[in-house]
C-alpha cells in the first residue's frame, strides 16, 4: 500500500511540474504587455522597470519560470494588482471558505447519492427507480447556477425562509447558525448535479453487484440480509461509486465557482471571479493553482482508497 | 458472432460499412423513440437557429420600453419580454445561435483534435505515446471549468475565446478515449491479418482503426454537446462570453438574474431550453450508441 | 433402505407469466439418503442447477415460482417463510457451487467467507468462528491454513478456490451437501483431488450428497444412486452399477454410448446423440425425447411417459421400457 502511494506520489510530480508551467504560462498568454498585466495601465515606467528585472522579464523564458517557481514554492504568490497587497494573505482565507462549501456540498450529494442510488437499485423497475432515473437525468442535464436561481426565488424571495445571499465569515456577528443558513441554499444548489451522477453511478454499481455469482452464493449460505448487503453488495459496489465521489470533488471545485458567484459566497471561486474581472494575474494564477493542487491530491487520495477497498489493486504497476 | 454483430463490424476487406450495414442502424436507431423524439427536436431547434433571420421575429436587441417585463403571453410577445422590452422568442432564437455554436464547435474541434492525437498515442506507441498522454494528463490536473474560465478570463472575452479554451479542455477527454479504444481496436485479429497483407500504417489507421474508433467518439461527442452547451451557458453567464447586447443563453440568464423577484420568467426561459436541448443531446447519444454498437445496447 | 432425509416431490420451476414462460423443471421427484451419494445427471439446459437452487429456494428471486413440495426434516421447505429457510441453507444444506472464480467474493478474505456462514447460524465469537474456519482450511487439505485464512482469492488457484468453497459449505456440518458441477472449472487433475476431498468429508459426516454433473466419469467415481435428467425431466433412476451396465432409458443408453469404455475393445464408432433438446418455451407432445429416440413409436409421440419403476432398483420414464417390464 505505501509502495502504491509512493507511486502516485512520484507519478503526480510530472502532472504538478505541467501544471505550474501552464500557471506560469498565463500571464504570458494575456495580451498586451506582462508588466501592464501585473501592475495595471496606471504603472510608471519606474515601476515597470523595476518589475521587470524583479521578474526576470529581461532573462530567458526558462529562468523566469525558474525564479516563479522558487518565489511561489516560498509562498509568495506576488501582489495582487487590484489590492496592492500579498495575494498569498487574500487568497487562503478564502480557500477555507471554499472548503468549506465543497465539503458540506459533498456531504450532502454523497448521503443523497448513496442512499437513493442503493434504495433505487434494490427497488429496480419500480416507480420510485424510475422517478429517481428521471430526476437525476433532469438534474444533471440543467445548468447549475441556473437551478440555483431557481432555489433563491422559491425559498428566499417567494418564501422568504432563507437568505438570498452574503456570507458572514465564521467568527462573524451571525454564529454558527447564521453561516448554515447562508450555507443551505449554495450547498443544495451545488450539490445537485454531483448529487445526480453519484446516484446513476451507485444505482449501477449495486445493480452489477447484485447479479454477481458470490452474491447466490452468500444466500446459500444462509446468511442474514444485513450481512449479505453489507459484506457482499456494498462492498464490492463501493469502487467505481467512490472514485466517482471523488471526481465530483474536482467538479466542485471547479463548479463550485458559479455557485459562489450566483450567491456571493466569498471563497475562492468568487474570488476568481473578480479577480477575472479586474485582471487581476497574480490572484488569477495563485487561485487556479491551489485548485489544480488540491484536485490532483484527492485523485491520489482515491486512489489510494479504492487500492485499500480491493486488494486487487494493491500491487503496484510496473 | 451473430450475424448481425457480423454485419455490424465493418468488412474487413473495404473497411468501409456496406449500406445493409448503415441501414440496419438507422433501422435501430428508429426503435429508440426518445432518441428519434430528441433527433427532431433538435433539428427544429437548430433550424429556428439557422434561419432566424427569414423568420418574422422581433429585433432581439429592439428594446421597447412600453413593453418592459411583459409576461409571456402579453401582447405580441408569447414569452414576453425582458427588463429592457426586448422580445423573449426572438432573444432566445437569436441567442441559440450562439449557445449551440459554442456547444457543438469546441466539441466538434476537440473531437478532431482527440482523434488525431489519441490515434497516433494508441497506434505509435512508446515515446509519442508518453509525451501526448502527459500533456494531457496535466490538461486533466484541472476541473474542467475551472479551467475554461481561467483560460477565458486571461485571454479577451468573446466568443472565439469561449470556444478556445473549451475545446482545449476537451481535447484531453476525448483523446483519452481514443486512445484506449485504439489500443483495444489495433489488439483485433483482423489487424494483424492486414498488416500480414501488406498495409502500411497509415492505412492501417484510415481504414481499419478510424472507423472503429469512430463511433464511440460520435456517441461520446453527441453527449458531450449537452454537457459543453451547459458549461458554455455558464462562462456566458459570468460575462465571459458574448458581450452585450449580443443575446446568449447563459448571459440571458445572467440579464434575468436582476430582476428575478418581478419577472422570473426572464430568468427561466433561457434555462428551460438549456435543460430540454441538453436532455435532448443526452438521448440522442443514448440512442447512437445502442445503434452503432449492438453490443452496447442495454435497457 | 433407511429413511429419506430428503424427499422432492412433483417439483416444477417456471420462468415468466403462465401464459408465456418456461417450465425448467417439470415434475421432478427424488429422495437423498444419508450418507449416500446422488448423482444429477445430464446435458446443460436440462434443468439440473434449476433442480437443486429449486430445492434451496434460491431461484425465487430471479423470478421464478417454485410448486411441489420437499420434505426435509418432518416440514416442506416449499412453504416455509424465508427466514426460516435462512436458518436452514448453509445450516443444514450446504451447496457447493461450480465457478470457484466467481463464487467467492474477491474484496474479503477467505478465513471471512467462511466463518460468515458459521456466524449466521451460531451464536459465537468472531474469534471462536475465525479458529474454526482455519480448522476447516485443514481440513479441506489447505496447506499453512492459519495464513492462508487471511489471503484474498485473487492469491489462490482453482483447485484452492473450490477446496475454500467446500469449507463453507460444509461449516456448520449440514446433513446434505448438494454440490453442483464442483470440478467442471478445474483441470483434470486437481478434480480426482476435489472429487475425493467431497467423498471423505461425506464419509466423515455422514452426509447425504446431491451430485450434479453432466460427466459420466464422475458419476461412476463418486454416486451411488444415479438420477438422468432430460428435458426438466427425470427420465430414468437406478443405483450406479444397474445404471451402467443395464441402462434402460434410449437416453440414458446413447450417453454411455458416448463415453469411451477403456476395457471396450469393439472399437465400434462413438455414437453421438443426433438433434437438439426440446425447446422448453414449447415442448413436443408425448415422449420428450422422441424426437431424437432411435426406438420411437406412434405412441411415443402421442402419451407423455411417467417415471415408474421397472424393477425394485430402477425407475424408467419410457413407453417401450414400461411396457417390457410389465410384459416380459
Amino acid at each position: 500500500m505505501r509502495a502504491l502511494l509512493a507511486q502516485r506520489l512520484l507519478g503526480a510530480l510530472p502532472v504538478l511540474f505541467g501544471v505550474s508551467i501552464v500557471i506560469f504560462a498565463l500571464i504570458h498568454l494575456a495580451p498586451g504587455d506582462v508588466t501592464t498585466a501585473l501592475l495595471g495601465p496606471q504603472a510608471t515606467e519606474r515601476d515597470r522597470a523595476e518589475l521587470r528585472h524583479t521578474l526576470g522579464l529581461d532573462q530567458p523564458v526558462p529562468v523566469q519560470y525558474a525564479m516563479w517557481l522558487a518565489r511561489t514554492s516560498a509562498g509568495d504568490f506576488g501582489v495582487s494588482i487590484a489590492t496592492q497587497r500579498p495575494v498569498a494573505g487574500l487568497v487562503l482565507p478564502r480557500f477555507a471558505n471554499t472548503i468549506i462549501l465543497a465539503a458540506s456540498s459533498l456531504l450532502l450529494a454523497m448521503l443523497i447519492g448513496y442512499s437513493v442510488g442503493l434504495l433505487a437499485a434494490l427497488r429496480s423497475g419500480s416507480l420510485f427507480d424510475r422517478c429517481v432515473m428521471t430526476l437525476t437525468l433532469l438534474s444533471g442535464s440543467a445548468p447549475p447556477f441556473w437551478l440555483g436561481l431557481l432555489l433563491v426565488l422559491t425559498f428566499a424571495l417567494s418564501l422568504g425562509w432563507l437568505p438570498v445571499s452574503g456570507m458572514q465569515n465564521m467568527a462573524g456577528d451571525g454564529g454558527v447558525l447564521d453561516v448554515l443558513r447562508h450555507l443551505v441554499l449554495p450547498t443544495v444548489t451545488t450539490a445537485l448535479a454531483p448529487a445526480a451522477i453519484i446516484t446513476r453511478m451507485a444505482r449501477s454499481s449495486v445493480i452489477d453487484a447484485l447479479c454477481r455469482t458470490h452474491v447466490r452464493v452468500a444466500r446459500a449460505k444462509g446468511l442474514a440480509p444485513g450481512a449479505l448487503l453489507r459484506r457482499h453488495v456494498i462492498l464490492n459496489a463501493l469502487p467505481p461509486v467512490l472514485t466517482i465521489t471523488g471526481l465530483q470533488l474536482g467538479y466542485l471545485l471547479g463548479g463550485a465557482l458559479l455557485t459562489e458567484v450566483v450567491f456571493a459566497w466569498p471563497g475562492l471561486g468568487s474570488l476568481l471571479y473578480d479577480s477575472i474581472t479586474a485582471r487581476d494575474i497574480p490572484v488569477i494564477q495563485a487561485t487556479t493553482l491551489l485548485i489544480a493542487l488540491s484536485f490532483v491530491v484527492t485523485n491520489i487520495m482515491i486512489d489510494v482508497l479504492n487500492a485499500m477497498l480491493d486488494p486487487r489493486l494493491r500491487r503496484v504497476e510496473v | 458472432m451473430t450475424a448481425s454483430e457480423r454485419a455490424a463490424e465493418p468488412s474487413a476487406a473495404t473497411g468501409a460499412p456496406s449500406f445493409a450495414q448503415r441501414y440496419w442502424r438507422l433501422s435501430a436507431f428508429m426503435r429508440d423513440r426518445a432518441a428519434v423524439v430528441a433527433a427532431l427536436f433538435l433539428l427544429v431547434v437548430a433550424a429556428a437557429a439557422i434561419l432566424a433571420p427569414l423568420i418574422g421575429l422581433y429585433d432581439p436587441n429592439d428594446a421597447d420600453n412600453a413593453m418592459r417585463l411583459a409576461r409571456p403571453g402579453a401582447a405580441g410577445h408569447i414569452l414576453g419580454a425582458d427588463q429592457q422590452g426586448r422580445d423573449m422568442l426572438a432573444r432566445l432564437i437569436w441567442g441559440g445561435r450562439v449557445s449551440l455554436l459554442i456547444g457543438v464547435a469546441p466539441t466538434l474541434l476537440a473531437s478532431a483534435l482527440g482523434l488525431i492525437l489519441g490515434m497516433l498515442a494508441g497506434a505509435i506507441r512508446g515515446f509519442v505515446d508518453q509525451l501526448i498522454m502527459r500533456v494531457l494528463d496535466v490538461v486533466f490536473a484541472f476541473p474542467l471549468v475551472l479551467l475554461a474560465i481561467a483560460i477565458s478570463g486571461v485571454l479577451t472575452p468573446g466568443i472565439r475565446t469561449e470556444i478556445i479554451s473549451i475545446t482545449i479542455v476537451l481535447v484531453p477527454y476525448v483523446a483519452r478515449l481514443v486512445y484506449t479504444t485504439t489500443l483495444g481496436v489495433i489488439a483485433m485479429p483482423f489487424i494483424e491479418a492486414a498488416r500480414a497483407a501488406g498495409a502500411s500504417q497509415a492505412t492501417l489507421l484510415a481504414r481499419y482503426v478510424l472507423p472503429n474508433v469512430l463511433s464511440p467518439v460520435i456517441v461520446y461527442a453527441t453527449t458531450l454537446v449537452g454537457l459543453i452547451i451547459v458549461v458554455g451557458s455558464g462562462l456566458s453567464f459570468l460575462g465571459l462570453g458574448v458581450q452585450p447586447p449580443t443575446a446568449d443563453w447563459g448571459a440571458m440568464i445572467a440579464d434575468g438574474r436582476v430582476v428575478l423577484r418581478r419577472a422570473a420568467h426572464v430568468t427561466v426561459e433561457p434555462g428551460l431550453l438549456i435543460l430540454t436541448v441538453s436532455l435532448a443531446f443526452n438521448f440522442l447519444g443514448d440512442g447512437l450508441r445502442d445503434a452503432l454498437d449492438p453490443r452496447a445496447a442495454r435497457r | 433402505m433407511a429413511n429419506p432425509i430428503l424427499e422432492v416431490r412433483d417439483l416444477v420451476t417456471r420462468f415468466g407469466s403462465p401464459a408465456r414462460g418456461v417450465t425448467v423443471v417439470d415434475g421432478v421427484g427424488f429422495s437423498l439418503y444419508r450418507g449416500r451419494t446422488t448423482a444429477l445427471v445430464g446435458e446443460s439446459g436440462s434443468g439440473k442447477t434449476a433442480t437443486a437452487l429449486s430445492v434451496m429456494r434460491l431461484v425465487e428471486s430471479s423470478g421464478a415460482t417454485v410448486a411441489g413440495a420437499v420434505r426435509y426434516d418432518g416440514q416442506d421447505l416449499l412453504a416455509l417463510e424465508e427466514r426460516a429457510m435462512r436458518h436452514i441453507r448453509g445450516a443444514r444444506l450446504g451447496m457447493v457451487f461450480q465457478d470457484p472464480l466467481t463464487s467467492l467474493n474477491p474484496a474479503l478474505r477467505i478465513g471471512s467467507q467462511i466463518a460468515e456462514t458459521i456466524l449466521a447460524h451460531e451464536a459465537v465469537s468472531a474469534g471462536e468462528a475465525w479458529s474454526r474456519a482455519v480448522d476447516l482450511l485443514k481440513r479441506v487439505g489447505l496447506p499453512a491454513p492459519a495464513e492462508r485464512a487471511r489471503d484474498y482469492p485473487h492469491q489462490f488457484s482453482g483447485g484452492m478456490r473450490q477446496r475454500v468453497m467446500i469449507a463453507a459449505a460444509i461449516a456448520c456440518s449440514p446433513e446434505i451437501i448438494i454440490a453442483d458441477e464442483p470440478t467442471t472449472a478445474l483441470d483434470l487433475t486437481v478434480q480426482a483431488k476435489i472429487l475425493r476431498l467431497l467423498h471423505e468429508l461425506q464419509r466423515e459426516m455422514g452426509a447425504a450428497l446431491l451430485l450434479i454433473t453432466h460427466d459420466l466419469g464422475v458419476v461412476a467415481a463418486m454416486a451411488d444412486d444415479v438420477l438422468v435428467m432430460y428435458a426438466g425431466r427425470i427420465v430414468e433412476r437406478a443405483d450406479v452399477d444397474t445404471l451402467f451396465h443395464a441402462p434402460r432409458h434410449p437416453y440414458t443408453q446413447a450417453l454411455l454410448a458416448c463415453v469411451l469404455n477403456i476395457e471396450d475393445d469393439s472399437r465400434a464408432p462413438l455414437e453421438p446423440i443426433g438433434g437438439q433438446p426440446p425447446d422448453l418455451r414449447d415442448p413436443p407432445p408425448g415422449c420428450r425425447f422422441a424426437p431424437r429416440c432411435p426406438r420411437a413409436v406412434a405412441a411415443c409421440r402421442q402419451v407423455d411417459p411417467q417415471l415408474l419403476p421397472v424393477s425394485n432398483r430402477q425407475a424408467v420414464a419410457c413407453l417401450l421400457e414400461q411396457k417390457e417390464a410389465a410384459y416380459g
